[in-house]
């Protein structure tokens, strides 16, 4: 029962798709809010757009829309579900701003909903910036001074008032540019004259500037009696600068003493009381590094990526208690749940070092701008726990999946001593990686970093505490001392092997036969001082006691996914967590590995035992020599368990579901030819190349335009289509090396629909739960593409095509589990463009749209079950009445430098889903739901390729009926003209220097519409006018398909009511049918 | 070098000793992440060998602005990491030359969570700090080593001083000193008050001699039962003076009205301790450190009630008298180390002074 008692039924508003900055800690604050919620007997109404989410799972609220986060359709839904409360402090920035608009809008009041946990009063005093001023200054909390000015006399004045340096930031400005940092006089009027031209509105704000002090941060709770605690606080390795998010961050802080640990406590405390914050809240100082002077950088009064990182740091479950406080609980009354004796009114007590390390996406976006600042980059992170910072630190760099597994680059050994010298100045994503080079080479000492870097000397000695280690195992004989040293700075195996020249077997075998092994310990809040009954472990190398009881119950390991990053999203989690609960529902123990702070999977209660490890051979052999698995199941964890499967097999671990062998018949290329030649089925004709002249003999024997990638990624970008031999050669120059061991893939570009299928098989029968047809045509990679379930222009003949075809290759590759295929139709015939044998992106999606289990089938099946046994037919599941739509959401606005043309590399972050019995309105709520600025009227410009023209007429035509105007850069406009449609001519970027650009900037350009034209100055002009609609949030299509499927939205939308929501029970139930 | 720790009941854990002093004591620990110095120098630890859970320690160094006493009266000190290089503008010296210039026994590399284990389920207990290849008879010996009762007499200021307010009319405090630590004599001096820190053997005439406005019972080391004579004292004092009592000074107190004292299985020591006020229904997290608790049943027929309770095994926190302004607390408002949270004690404290 809830404290408030008129408490019957209550929303809960999630994040939405994730994008850079709101990521997968949004499904685990949510998910755990709404089971929280369930258990005090409330009604939970959930409404997130995201599918890839556990939170939008029909068991974890009793009602979920999975709709647009839009007030229109929130409205909507609580005029329908007349909920008594609405809790949206918990689904980030976005869930706090539709609360704020809802109760604007006068949707609270009207409906008679009552806005749970922190008042908006208390939102809008930590948001907006004149209030929170006032509220500081009030309290006598020191922010940063800053002032608006609109002339430099002003900005000088400010300045030598508050002194330098100073931070000049120009108001709206395209990414951020014009600003910077000044030093002294002459360097802040440089800055402004620049910052005021490129101001639209010709506005700059100077703010005192605290770069390079400490920055800090506390996670606060307080509960409706005004109760408050501190979860914890936690320290920036980088200095301030650097975004949080972009930060490495350590929990607790480390050089803080006691009196500014307690300082910025209390500062923390006074805040959230002021603010009238009911929930979580999170506090960030800036401290001076030489005295107690602090600056409040920020507040945010919800929770936060930082709490979700504090929960799984400590073991507090902030979203947990959040929730029950905004029903009215108070933290005395709500119980500590992992010692199950004390409650949750208290701080946590750590007895480890914590370490969380950004995942940054410049292994996709290779051209992007890697400076650090600001603007948060990073798209996801790992967070990694030992008994000490250099353990901890070295999981981390473990848990990234960048190809390192300790502080060194090998790309950093070309360098000479002055560009690592060079490089240390830059704060950018490998800054640690040169320092650690840096005190390899003996040529920086800990002063010389800490003055450059102003990163605190502790840390700079924990790197080379970690170097030291390395230099003495290049010089001496790895004796039992030096293996104890090296284990005991956090060295894996494979690095002591890499820096000793052994194997990485024989490093192992060594080292456990010197009896040196990890011992496991528990995160239990409380130090130890109470009994706890979490099962959540981590491993260390400094302990004398292994406290872990395992059991002799049958058990097994299921490999999580590591961070979020482009192409290996929240799914793979949503995967890992259904797969723990099938096990679990069968009777078996079940053990997760991850190293995901943000996510569902490492919440302590979902699994019997939680290891939060680094992923790598060695990290997961040391979990089951410990708990002696029957064996691991690897094909819910994305390509990082894969990626495992093989080192885990050849150690004698048993690999549960598809075996290791079939795996890598799928996956390596002439193995997979032989399956498809044993199988008939035909795919796109290709050949692997090792030189430029087979390439360039191949691709006209094959016909251009052909797709190349190469079996091993260099750094270019990976993938791409190339319509003629001077592109090809271009290609093999630029973006790849071509060697015998390093062949290059040619295949035929086959411009069809591609069409995507799950399926799950015992490797006798196959079950297919849905076919999804993309409205991108072949060549947009599949997690860029929109996806439709089910098909809506495949004739019978390939749908029955598609399904034989799955058969014959899960049968052909003894598939037991899941299976994702992806398909191209071309000239009405079916070609196969590649299989995975393990789960994939779309398995959340089809699983909430079919109502199948996906995963729970696929891992009794993996188990031993069979389908049959399961109560399942060979065969697709008959498609439901309903259309779902899954549209990719981006996170260009953050990425600047980045293209967003749509293309065979993966771009986006995020989905969202659309469902509706009508396919225009599903399209509409999928594309409405990812943030796509769609305008109803207004200008369409378009500029596309020759090879697009005769197709975009049609299209232009379209548009001019529904009465946009058109304008078109030249050649495109005369092909237009032809049709007889007026339209304006614009002049291109570099002709006419910034026409379109300044039409795009003053909003008379509603939407672009641009396809990719190959060519110098083409290529550049696309990308500007491109970068400038992201700038500018106008909807730039770069796809032809696209752009016909947002055109029958438009054209719908003048016909049929647009907002029209359905709970996915009531569809998957088959309820309210025909609305 | 190599050492170790041994406990009474044979349980053995290794380490490293700094500078091979060896220690007997009762075994505790502390689950603070901060404040290693503030524990280090608090007196209520005298004779005690003092476990750290946060297992990195000496990270800012140690300088003198955070000494709660005039040294650190633990007999020895067991602890994860001894960072070798502290960094903090405060930094002074580093943990390592502090622990070795004032003589405290050192164990290092330890697996202080196995320790803590340990003492938790079996409870508080004798322990030894010897190197590791110490010969029996010296451990025997060692374990023979008596630990000391009389420890309020080891801390106590030998000699009364005075530290004078600012104002002239300030009202005048005397702090009875069991092993006070510093930030509480502060505390006091910032409220205004002009403080007399008397030896914990002054008798009460004397005390009242010094026409208090107040007196102040401290904080301190050891089990309230071994020091009758201080009880009888204080006894004296009641009705005469408004009086507040933190930590031991809030046992003795209790003691003085017949109430009873216990000794809890492994204490309470750490900055995360929730207390709630019974009187406001708030709670608020403490710095505790103490291994002895008032008995809740003792004090039913007394005129004390309890203000204050543990939310976490909900012993005795705080009592006040029914009618005269008399009241103490079993935590520590003055943190130094842990939150702040509790620092309105004080204010209670002034508010009685000043007789409003």
């Amino acid at each position: 029962m809830p404290k408030k008692e008129n408490l019957k039924k209550v929303m809960v508003v999630g994040s939405g798709p994730i994008i850079i900055g709101q990521a997968a800690e949004f499904d685990y604050a949510g998910s755990q809010a709404c089971r929280s919620l369930k258990e005090e007997g409330l009604e939970v109404v959930l409404v997130n757009s995201n599918p890839a989410t556990i939170m939008t799972d029909s068991h974890i609220a009793d009602r979920v829309y999975i709709e647009p986060l839009t007030p229109e359709f929130l409205e909507e839904i609580i005029s329908k579900e007349r909920p008594d409360g609405l809790l949206a402090t918990l689904g980030g920035q976005a869930g706090l701003n539709l609360a704020v608009q809802l109760a604007e809008r006068g949707v609270l009041e009207k409906y008679g909903v009552e806005l749970l946990g922190t008042p908006l009063e208390a939102i809008e005093k930590a948001e907006d910036r004149e209030m929170f001023k006032e509220t500081m200054q009030k309290l006598g909390e020191p922010i940063p001074e800053s002032t608006i000015v609109e002339d430099v006399p002003s900005a000088v004045e400010f300045a030598n008032e508050i002194g330098y340096p100073v931070i000049v930031r120009p108001a709206y400005t395209m990414g951020g540019t014009g600003g910077g940092i000044a030093e002294n006089e002459e360097e802040l009027i440089d800055i402004v004259i620049k910052g005021l031209n490129y101001s639209m509105i010709g506005q700059v704000l100077i703010e005192r500037s605290v770069a390079g002090w400490k920055e800090i941060e506390y996670e606060v709770m307080r509960d409706g009696n005004d109760n408050c605690i501190t979860v914890c606080n936690m320290e920036n390795f980088d200095p301030v600068g650097v975004h949080t998010g972009d930060s490495i961050v350590v929990a607790p802080s480390q050089t803080l003493t006691d009196h500014e640990y307690q300082m910025l406590r209390s500062a923390s405390l006074r805040i959230i009381r002021e603010l009238g914050i009911e929930g979580g809240c999170n506090a960030q100082y800036a401290l001076d590094p030489n005295s107690n002077k602090y600056y409040v950088i920020e507040v945010n009064p919800r929770v936060s990526r930082s709490s979700a990182l504090a929960s799984k740091a400590t073991g507090y479950p902030i979203a947990k208690v959040s929730a029950k406080i905004a029903i009215g609980y108070t933290l005395d009354e709500i119980t500590n749940a992992v010692t199950q004796k004390t409650k949750a009114c208290f701080e946590p007590a750590l007895d480890y070092c914590v370490v969380k390390f950004p995942r940054w996406p410049f292994d996709k976006f290779v051209y992007a701008d890697r400076t650090l600042g600001t603007q948060m980059k990073a798209t996801g992170e790992v967070m990694s726990i030992d008994r000490h910072f250099e353990g901890a630190i070295l999981k981390a760099v473990r848990s990234l999946e960048i190809g390192v597994h300790r502080l060194h680059m090998d790309k950093m050994d070309a360098w000479d001593d002055d560009r690592v010298k060079k490089n240390l100045a830059r704060i950018n994503d490998e800054r640690i990686f040169v320092i650690a080079e840096a005190l390899r080479r003996g040529i920086a000492t800990v002063d010389e970093i800490h003055a450059i870097t102003k990163i605190d000397k502790w840390f700079i000695h924990k790197i080379k505490n970690i170097t030291d280690v390395e230099t003495t195992l290049t010089s001496e004989p790895l004796t039992p001392k030096h293996m104890l040293a090296a284990k005991n700075v956090g060295l894996a195996d494979v690095s002591i092997a890499e820096i000793t020249g052994k194997s990485v077997d024989e490093i192992r075998t060594t080292r456990k036969s010197m009896g040196i092994l990890p011992s496991y310990k528990m995160v239990d809040t409380c130090a130890a001082e109470f009994e706890a009954a979490t099962p959540y472990y981590y491993s260390t190398f400094r302990a004398e006691q292994d406290e872990v009881q395992t059991s002799n119950a049958r058990k097994v390991i299921v490999l999580g996914s590591g961070p979020i990053r482009i192409g290996q999203g929240v799914e793979f989690d949503y995967c890992s967590v259904h797969s723990v609960w099938a096990l679990r529902e069968m009777g078996i123990e079940a053990i997760i590995i991850n190293n995901n702070p943000e996510t569902v999977s490492t919440d302590f209660d979902i699994s019997d035992r939680l290891y939060f490890e680094p992923l790598t051979t060695e990290d997961v052999l040391n979990i089951i020599d410990k708990e002696k698995p029957e064996g691991v199941i690897v094909q819910f964890g994305g390509q990082t368990a894969i990626n495992l499967a093989a080192s885990l097999q050849k150690a004698g671990v048993k690999v549960f579901g598809t075996s290791v062998d079939d795996i890598d018949r799928a996956e390596d290329r002439e193995r997979f030819d032989e399956v498809l030649t044993q199988t008939q089925i035909p795919r796109p004709q290709g050949i692997s190349v090792t030189n430029l002249e087979d390439a360039i003999t191949g691709a006209a024997n094959i016909g251009y335009p052909v797709m190349v990638r190469p079996s091993y990624v260099l750094g270019g970008r990976a993938m791409e289509i190339v319509y003629n031999e001077d592109e090809l050669r271009d290609y093999m120059s630029r973006a790849v090396k071509v060697t015998p061991d390093h062949p290059v893939l040619v295949d035929r570009y086959m411009q069809g629909t591609e069409v995507e299928v799950d399926g799950i098989s015992d490797g006798v029968d196959v079950v297919i739960p849905g076919i999804m047809e993309h409205v991108e045509r072949a060549g947009v990679h599949s997690g860029d593409s929109i996806a439709v379930y089910p098909p809506q222009t495949l004739p019978s003949k390939v749908i029955y095509t598609i399904i034989d075809y799955t058969k014959r290759l899960a049968v052909a590759l003894h598939v037991k589990g899941l299976l994702n295929i992806q398909f191209v139709v071309a000239d009405g015939e079916v070609y196969i463009i590649e299989v995975n044998p393990r789960s994939s992106r779309t398995v959340p999606f089809l699983s909430k749209v079919t109502d199948v289990k996906m995963v729970n089938l696929a891992t009794r099946i993996a188990m031993g079950s069979t389908l049959k046994e399961l109560g399942y037919k060979s065969g697709l599941v008959p498609p439901k009445p309903y259309v779902a739509v899954k549209a990719p959401v981006f996170s260009f606005a953050k990425m600047t430098d980045v293209d967003i043309a749509l293309g065979p590399e993966m771009k986006s972050t995020g989905e969202v889903m659309g469902i509706d019995y009508h396919y225009a309105r599903a399209l509409y709520k999928a594309i409405i739901g990812s943030g796509t600025n769609v305008p109803t009227k207004g200008c369409v410009l378009f500029t596309v390729a020759d090879k697009d023209k005769e197709e975009m007429k049609q299209l232009a035509k379209a548009f001019s009926e529904l009465d946009f105007q058109i304008a078109a850069t030249e050649g495109t406009a005369k092909t237009i003209q032809s049709m007889g449609i007026d339209v304006e001519i614009v002049g291109k970027v570099h002709e006419r220097s910034s026409d379109i650009i300044e039409r795009i900037k003053s909003g008379k350009i509603n939407m672009v519409i641009n396809t990719l034209t190959q060519g110098k100055h083409s290529l550049k002009d696309g990308f500007k006018i491109r970068r400038a609609t992201v700038e500018h949030d106008i909807a730039c299509l770069t796809s032809l398909d696209t752009a016909w499927e947002v055109l029958r939205v438009l054209s719908f939308m003048r016909e049929r009511r647009l907002v029209y929501s359905l709970a996915i029970q009531d569809y998957v139930g088959g309820g309210d049918g025909l609305a | 070098m190599k050492g170790k720790l041994i406990l009474e009941d044979g349980t053995v854990f290794h380490g490293k000793l700094l500078n091979n002093i060896k220690a007997t004591g009762e075994v505790v620990f502390n689950t603070g992440m901060t404040g290693y110095q503030e524990s280090l120098t608090d007196p209520s630890y005298c004779r005690q060998i003092l476990t750290l859970t946060y297992p990195m320690v000496g990270n800012y160094g140690i300088a003198d602005l955070f000494m709660q006493s005039r040294k650190s009266f633990v007999n020895g000190f067991i602890i994860g990491e001894l960072c070798e290089v502290g960094s903090n503008w405060h930094y002074e010296t580093s943990l390592a030359d502090f622990l070795t210039k004032q003589g405290v026994p050192c164990l290092y590399d330890v697996d202080t969570r196995a320790v803590t284990r340990k003492i938790r389920s079996a409870g508080t207990m004798k322990g030894i700090i010897v190197p590791e290849d110490a010969a029996k008879t010296e451990i025997d010996e060692l374990f023979a080593v008596p630990i000391k009762k009389d420890v309020v007499m080891e801390v106590t200021t030998p000699e009364t001083y005075t530290m004078e307010a600012e104002s002239a009319d300030a009202p005048h405090v005397v702090a009875m000193d069991f092993g006070v630590k510093q930030n509480i004599l502060k505390s006091l001096h910032d409220l205004g008050c002009k403080l007399t820190v008397v030896p914990a053997h002054t008798t009460a005439e004397e005390v009242l001699a010094l026409s208090p406005d107040g007196i102040f019972l401290s904080n301190g080391p050891g089990d309230p039962a071994d020091v009758p004579e201080i009880v009888e004292e204080i006894k004296k004092l009641i009705g005469k003076k408004p009086i507040f009592g933190i930590c031991l000074g809030h046992q003795l107190l209790a003691r003085s009205f017949g109430a009873k004292t216990y000794k809890l299985k492994f204490g309470h020591r750490g900055c995360n301790q929730p207390v709630k006020n019974l009187l406001t229904g708030r709670v608020q997290i403490s710095s505790q450190n103490h291994g002895y608790a008032v008995d809740e049943e003792s004090l039913k027929d007394l005129p004390l009630e309890v203000t204050h309770i543990n939310v976490n095994d909900g012993t005795v926190e705080g009592m006040r008298h029914k009618d005269l302004p008399i009241f103490s607390v079993q935590y520590h408002p003055e943190a130094s180390p842990g939150p702040d949270d509790n620092m309105y004690l004080f204010d209670q404290f002034w508010t009685m002074l000043k007789g409003e």
